[in-house]
């Protein structure tokens, strides 16, 4: 890639030293790469709406099996979790505000408060995910087993087959969700360092905002997994 | 160009309103409703859904036209690939 003199003598006389060369304006440039993540999370849509429709069709086929596996998980977990998650899209929201309005030292402790939350997030997933190995509640392993009754039918136990259809897309949607928490903790570490060198202000914070719709993102992913993955047939 | 700033306010009411809706989905599940028990769960999370697109992610003031055609897009396939599926499987049954 070369640099002509022409567009490096344009660049030193434009005000905003983050507007690219190959954009007119800082409004489309933010444009351009809004539409780009908007984009990206249509992808995610679909690969995360492959997995929910594989959920919907066994769910539909194997409904009281898929019931009495829902209930060898912890609820409560789950709504903390959820909880957890909904209060880290309103510290992310808030570190975008920061950006906006320009108050740069906030914007630090909001992203990593972020991160914080994320962890916590993925701490509790951690704890949910040993008692699952530790029940023998994990698809393929020997000694698999879920003694788990039917619900409105007492006495009969679980399909055994059918449960670790249950547990499999169980990690197989919790998983990615989780590894798109990973993911966007590191983006918040990348993005808290940047922050703290002062290099987000009201005129570029675009990485700030983008990986917020990444987070939210992951936060709505969420809020149709808890329901659907936790709460199935639950009443006593 | 006037990048729309929303009020502390109203991002804080926004999160109230998605813990309250969380609460809500796990009070919906204890009560017996047979098979509007999925549908209540889900159209809690649909409506915790678009409140967190709407104002958390900004689109209730994109200027942007391009945004909403890409979630209208996200959400048509989406259709596509649940309905025609469940179309298929869920009717593979009858006999």
């Amino acid at each position: 890639m070369h640099t002509s003199p022409v567009t490096t003598a344009h660049h030193e006389t434009h005000e905003n030293p983050a507007l690219l060369h190959h954009f007119a304006t800082a409004e489309q440039q933010k444009n351009a790469a809004s539409f780009g993540m908007w984009v990206f999370l249509l992808t995610e849509v679909m690969f995360f709406g492959g997995m929910f429709c594989a959920y919907l069709v066994y769910r539909y086929w194997y409904f009281g099996d898929f019931a009495a596996a829902s209930k060898s998980l912890d609820w409560r977990l789950g709504a903390v979790n959820t909880a957890v998650l909904i209060c880290s899209s309103l510290t992310v929201a808030m570190a975008v505000r920061c950006g906006q309005v320009g108050k740069q030292k906030a914007m630090v402790v909001y992203l990593a408060l972020t991160i914080l939350l994320g962890l916590v997030f993925l701490g509790i997933k951690g704890i949910e995910y040993r008692d699952k190995f530790v029940e023998h509640h994990v698809p393929g392993q020997s000694d698999f087993q879920l003694k788990e009754a039917i619900p409105r039918q007492p006495g009969v136990l679980a399909n055994q087959q059918h449960a670790q259809v249950y547990f499999s897309l169980y990690f197989a949607m919790t998983g990615m969700h989780a590894l798109h928490m990973i993911i966007g903790v590191g983006l918040f570490a990348f993005l808290t360092y940047k922050a703290w060198k002062g290099a987000y202000s009201p005129e570029y914070y675009t990485p700030v905002e983008n990986a917020g719709l990444y987070w939210h993102f992951v936060d709505i992913v969420w809020i149709y997994l808890f329901p659907l993955l936790y709460l199935i047939d639950r009443h006593p | 160009m006037s990048e729309h700033i929303s009020s502390v306010k109203l991002y804080v009411g926004i999160w109230l309103a998605l813990l309250a809706g969380t609460g809500l989905t796990v009070l919906a599940a204890r009560i017996d409703l047979g098979p509007f028990n999925t549908i209540v769960a889900l159209s809690i999370a649909t409506i915790k859904a678009i409140l967190v697109v709407l104002f958390f992610m900004h689109v209730k003031y994109a200027h942007e036209k391009m945004t909403k055609l890409v979630i209208v897009t996200a959400i048509f396939f989406l259709f596509i690939l649940l309905a025609l599926s469940m179309a298929d499987y869920g009717t593979r049954l009858w006999s």
